[in-house]
């Protein structure tokens, strides 16, 4: 090690220096996390991290001179420093008023484009090809449920998926709000009760990552998480089978039980003490229970909070038919 | 500065009123103010009901539940009322200190706001009796708080209106008391207009 | 159902029935925060009966319809519950910091500690912050000699404390609202949170909303209607610009947040269904609602601390503020953009992407008018003689953070990214960027900047410095990692993860915070120094920095009537421009008889009737309701009927006072700006000599 290498060592010992180390010992430590849209799954969240870069990168245009020129100007015109100019009366120039509304208008006008039309191509609402796979999603607390209509099986807690093959989510939640992520995929939407939202996405090589609620929904909140599997044909194939040799069905009574306030974990100790940890899975389901999750609350008649999934009076086997 | 300068929008004493004329100034700015912040609470409520105009829930609709008659009626003994209250502001403005015809134009206005009051409890009375209940649909939580929230202003107005009789009787029309005779007229017109606001908006649009 | 008499209170609601019942960590820091909180009112309240105080704090203080004396309380106010808010940072950073697969508070805990501190850093740190700022400065800057409406300022303070005091009390009894400062129904609905947590926010939020709005219409017509002479729009100082916006944004904005958690009161109270699942409700609604609050509140608190960087930029430069005009502009269109933006605060609520675009593209508009600040800012230090004071390190910190912050804003105006880093920590990394580095580095400048005004003495200058430090650095360490947690994925208000990459980061955060902490203590400890040397710190000449505006052209302390004689304005820059000309200091030609209103113990009457109303509605209590209601009810009517509310100085008197005061500035020895932080400076400011 020569001196000039020495010399960067000891400036470590300012803070600034310091943070910087810290966070490189920290970056390279930790890596990209495999849940983040910065290691994507699928080509929705890749360009959403494309996009990220490019807007860093365009405001920096604005942003360098302010944070290369404040130190600059302090240190020039420090009071002690009487060989720079000083103007006490100099206080406007036209030029320089219309660069300092030009350039930020420029950019922002490029941005706005740029914006809108990110915006309309990436609309989650905007179906990625044809015959998609549908997969309802209803948000209850504190766990997911997944009802796959076509193949006739549910899931909770696990949202298995074939790759290469656009997947559409249906959501609603038998609670309060919900927010469903699935950062390697596609991000975010809202679940609300009585009403559905979608979100489309596709898996683009085969992989696990993992999704969760983001909207605070009580104590079990940081622990609604879920696991996705992108899986190629034959083992998207084998995990349906697997679904369906399920010994539990997806019935009223099931259904009311998982709706109950809890977790994943005890929803499984109630319903099936023996299957051991991991995902539930579920091999017959009622078909139109998704849509009779939302239009109860469409009622003439309301929910008593006895009536209500997630109220801490909600009575699982109560009325609930 | 002439007479007929105006400090602020709106009647102005005048002049020949001096003080109380130059003091209200900043005064019924700031209530000008104070009633731009109001409209915007009742802006929430008419956005809110018109958001909400489907959300009954299968419940009982505006067809079932609104009496026109009734609305008309309310309708008209508010307008009055606006009327009588600019007459009380014309004595106060020319009565040149004047106490009685003032006060009894004051009286007269908070016995047409009473009657209001008293057909509009009427009507959320039969209404209830229809099943209309705020607790019924998300519609009807609307039009109550709406609507209820004129009815709670009208009933401060008139404890304001008994509030300045007294002040009248024993304070005298001095500076202060004729400043808030004229914040009370503005207050008591701006209620008139949201009324017009909630006629159209909820019972015309309503069974239109 | 509930008692007539205690509503729904029972001895197990008291704060330290858990701790007895269940000992653990989680429940003895809410026990001990519960006891810090009863400890510190009878020690308060000891020390005032000890010493006698309790005479002159209510003759001089709690009565007084002084705008002077009613802004400094807001500060206090505003220190008081920042204590509380700093330090529940630091219990959320240590929790997060344990919370691989758990921590050591329990969720509920935990969740109650984000709402209040979110509740508390926005409603009762920095509101009040800034409402006491202006308060205190904004008719010194145009020449008034009080606000418009000097009572209903005293009543806007009263129904702030009360709000302030509920927020206290749910630490002694009960609980807290555990849905977050934004406190989305329906999780907060009467369904799924019985308690009486959202009651608590409910009403502290009423209170503090009717007061702030009060304020908002006090400001807005003090600075319309009561400028000095010849102070037109165009030469009022910048705060005063950027005070007017604000007010007239509280007036507006103030509103929906009444009006929405009003609405959420009565679906809570009396089975309405404005935000239910069922029978109609609609949840969205609340969203919508509550930002067209929540958006333009962010402006509310940021532009007055741009105000402050206006006036002290130009102060510490020794040079007049570049683009006067444009930034003016500027002001009025953030202010006026920021009502139209709202929805960028739920991209993710499924509406269509021609709505996501008007937003996105309203929202980054904003960024044009702020930008455009940031550089005529730092037109004005160029070609200045800068002096590095303590306000001038938060500036340095605000213009490197602050841009980081719009960056950071304009990365989440994008729908697109917006889907990916909503709710996740990245949003806090935000918004904490601009709230500190912006509004807290503003108000601790414009604090630093009128202290000596207010006080009369300077703040010591090296721990002032040290506290500046320690905050800039605090804030890198504990918020900058929260961006990349955010962009991994991790969400907002999550009392435990799973991801053992996260924990690193989250020590980071930690000693942040700890730093932040330490920040704290130094300006503690700052404002002890300073006080014990009050007398080698005096400025009684009153113009310390060599002050630009007519704020630094009376005495320090100002006296009860700011100015003995209305000043008459001739320029932008009054103070600097007769300095300049070389005859500051003059008596008035004529002296005049002036009215100052008298004290009154109707703020106070409205404070306690109010507190005690909410506390009744928040337990059901409604015998104490009513009697609130009643008491504030008729406390204001029998205001109405006081006629002696002002008391008459004479012109005597005045020019007695104001010609002592000529004659000790006369006796003072001038300092240039080398000698501003040495005990040579007793106030009064020297032609400088720099060529």
């Amino acid at each position: 090690m020569n001196a000039r290498h020495a010399g960067t060592t000891r400036a470590a010992g300012y803070p600034g220096a310091a943070f910087v180390l810290v966070v490189l010992v920290l970056l390279a430590g930790s890596a990209f996390g495999a849940d983040s849209f910065l290691t994507p799954l699928g080509p929705i969240a890749g360009a959403e991290r494309e996009y990220l870069l490019d807007i860093i990168g365009i405001t920096m245009i604005a942003i360098v001179p302010v944070l290369v020129g404040v130190p600059l100007i302090l240190w020039r015109y420090r009071r002690g420093n009487r060989r720079a100019t000083y103007q006490p009366h100099w206080s406007f120039s036209k030029p320089l008023d219309i660069a300092m509304w030009g350039v930020p208008v420029l950019i922002i006008g490029f941005l706005s484009v740029w914006l809108w039309q990110h915006t309309v191509k990436y609309d989650p609402y905007k179906p990625l090809g044809d015959d998609p796979l549908q997969i309802q999603v209803v948000g209850l607390d504190w766990k997911w449920l997944f009802i796959y209509p076509e193949q006739g099986v549910a899931s909770v807690g696990e949202m298995a998926l074939p790759v290469d093959r656009p997947v559409s989510l249906s959501l609603t939640t038998d609670t309060v709000m919900q927010s469903f992520m699935v950062p390697a995929l596609a991000g975010q939407i809202y679940a609300m009760a009585g009403m559905q939202t979608q979100l489309n996405f596709i898996a683009d090589r085969p992989g696990f990552t993992r999704g969760q609620n983001t909207q605070y929904n009580g104590a079990g909140f940081s622990r609604q998480s879920f696991a996705v599997h992108a899986l190629s044909q034959n083992d998207w194939q084998s995990w349906v089978e697997k679904a369906r040799a399920s010994p539990l069905s997806l019935n009223a009574r099931t259904y009311t039980r998982l709706a109950e306030r809890g977790s994943r974990a005890e929803a499984r100790a109630a319903l099936a003490p023996d299957q051991g940890s991991g995902p539930l899975l579920f091999s017959a389901i009622r078909p139109d229970l998704f849509q009779q999750i939302i239009n109860r609350y469409h009622d003439s008649k309301g929910l008593t909070a006895q009536q209500q999934p997630g109220s801490p009076a909600y009575q699982s086997g109560g009325e609930h038919e | 500065m002439t007479q007929d300068t105006p400090l602020h929008p709106g009647l102005n004493l005048g002049a020949p009123h001096g003080e109380a004329h130059t003091r209200s100034e900043p005064v019924i700015f700031g209530f000008w103010v104070f009633l731009m912040s109001d409209l915007i609470l009742f802006g929430i409520l008419f956005a809110t009901y018109v958001a909400m105009r489907n959300g009954t829930a299968g419940g009982p609709g505006p067809l079932e539940l609104f009496d026109l008659t009734s609305v008309a009626i309310q309708t008209g003994l508010l307008l009055l009322s606006s009327l009588t209250y600019g007459f009380a502001s014309l004595l106060l403005k020319h009565g040149n200190g004047q106490r009685r015809g003032l006060m009894i134009w004051l009286i007269i206005t908070a016995a047409l706001g009473l009657a209001f009051l008293g057909f509009e409890l009427t009507d959320f009375h039969s209404m209830a009796q229809d099943g209309g209940v705020p607790s019924r649909s998300g519609w009807l939580s609307a039009y109550y708080a709406l609507v209820g929230l004129h009815g709670l202003h009208i009933t401060l107005g008139l404890l304001w209106i008994g509030v300045m009789l007294v002040q009248i009787g024993v304070l005298g029309l001095n500076c202060r008391v004729k400043t808030r005779l004229l914040m009370l007229g503005l207050y008591w017109h701006f209620l008139d207009l949201v009324w017009i606001g909630i006629f159209s908006i909820v019972f015309l649009a309503g069974v239109a | 159902m509930s008692d007539p008499i205690f509503g729904r209170l029972e001895w197990s609601s008291f704060f330290v029935h858990e701790f007895i019942a269940a000992p653990s960590i989680d429940s003895a820091v809410a026990a001990g925060a519960g006891l810090a909180v009863v400890v510190g009112g009878i020690a308060l309240l000891g020390v005032l009966l000890r010493y006698r105080l309790w005479g002159r704090l209510w003759r001089d203080w709690l009565t007084s319809a002084d705008h002077k004396k009613i802004g400094i309380m807001y500060i206090v106010l505003a220190l008081v519950m920042m204590a509380r808010g700093v330090l529940e940072g630091v219990a959320m950073r240590t929790h997060q910091a344990t919370a691989l697969d758990g921590g050591i508070l329990s969720a509920e805990h935990f969740a109650q500690l984000f709402s209040t501190h979110g509740t508390i850093m926005i409603l009762f740190v920095a509101m009040p912050l800034l409402i006491g700022l202006i308060n205190y400065v904004v008719p010194l800057q145009i020449g008034a000699r009080d606000m418009v409406f000097p009572v209903m300022n005293q009543v806007s303070l009263g129904l702030t404390t009360a709000a302030a005091a509920l927020i206290m009390v749910s630490l002694v009894v009960g609980h807290f609202e555990t849905g977050g400062w934004s406190a989305y129904p329906p999780y907060t609905g009467a369904d799924f949170n019985p308690g009486v947590g959202p009651d608590y926010w409910i009403w502290a939020i009423v209170l503090s909303g009717i007061g702030t709005t009060l304020t908002g219409i006090n400001f807005a017509v003090t600075i319309y209607k009561s400028r000095a002479p010849g102070m037109h729009f165009m030469r009022m100082p910048m705060f005063t610009w950027t005070a007017l916006c604000t007010a007239i944004m509280i007036v507006y904005a103030m509103p929906p947040l009444t009006a929405g958690s009003l609405m959420l009161a009565l679906d809570r109270y009396l089975d309405f269904h404005f935000f239910t699942n069922d029978l109609g409700g609609n949840m969205m609604n609340y969203a919508n609602i509550f930002w067209m609050f929540g958006h333009p509140e962010v402006y509310i608190v940021v532009l007055p601390a741009f105000g402050v960087f206006s006036e002290i930029s130009a102060t510490y430069a020794a040079k007049r503020l570049y683009g006067y005009a444009s930034l003016v502009f500027a002001t009025m269109a953030i202010a006026a953009v920021s009502f139209t933006v709202w929805l960028h605060h739920f991209f993710t609520m499924g509406q269509s992407a021609s709505v996501n675009i008007a937003f996105g593209i309203a929202t980054m508009i904003i960024a044009v008018p702020t930008g455009v600040k940031i550089y005529d800012w730092m037109a004005t230090l160029y070609r200045g003689r800068i002096r590095l004071t303590a306000p001038m390190i938060y500036m340095l910190g605000f213009f490197i953070l602050f841009v980081i912050g719009g960056l950071s804003g304009v990365i989440q105006a994008n729908p697109t990214v917006d889907f990916q880093v909503h709710n996740t920590l990245f949003l806090v990394a935000h918004f904490h960027n601009v709230l500190i580095p912006g509004t807290l580095f503003g108000m601790l400048a414009g604090i630093q900047y009128w202290f000596p005004k207010a006080f009369g003495f300077r703040l010591d200058e090296r721990l002032s410095r040290r506290a500046a430090w320690l905050w800039i650095i605090g804030f890198c360490f504990a918020f900058l990692p929260l961006y990349w947690l955010g962009l991994l994925g991790m969400p907002r208000r999550s009392a435990s993860f799973s991801d053992p990459a996260f924990v690193p980061w989250m020590y980071v955060a930690l000693a942040g915070a700890l730093v932040l902490l330490s920040a704290f203590f130094t300006m503690l400890q700052m404002g002890w120094v300073s006080v014990r040397d009050r007398k080698r710190l005096a400025v009684p000449a009153g113009d310390p920095w060599d002050g630009r505006t007519l704020e630094w052209s009376v005495s320090s302390p100002p006296p009860e009537w700011n100015f003995a004689a209305t000043p008459q304005v001739y320029s932008r820059d009054a103070f600097a421009v007769e300095k300049e000309a070389g005859h500051p200091y003059l008596p008035a030609q004529r002296y005049a008889d002036i009215k100052m209103p008298n004290a009154t113990s109707m703020g106070m009457a409205v404070c306690i009737a109010a507190t005690l109303m909410g506390f009744g509605l928040v337990w059901h209590i409604w015998w104490l309701a009513i009697a609130g209601l009643l008491g504030m009810a008729a406390s204001m009517i029998a205001r109405g009927f006081v006629t002696q509310t002002e008391h008459t100085i004479s012109a005597a008197e005045l020019e007695q006072a104001h010609r002592d005061w000529l004659d000790d500035v006369a006796n003072t020895r001038a300092v240039t700006r080398d000698e501003e932080t040495s005990p040579g400076n007793r106030g009064l400011a020297a032609a400088d000599v720099v060529p």
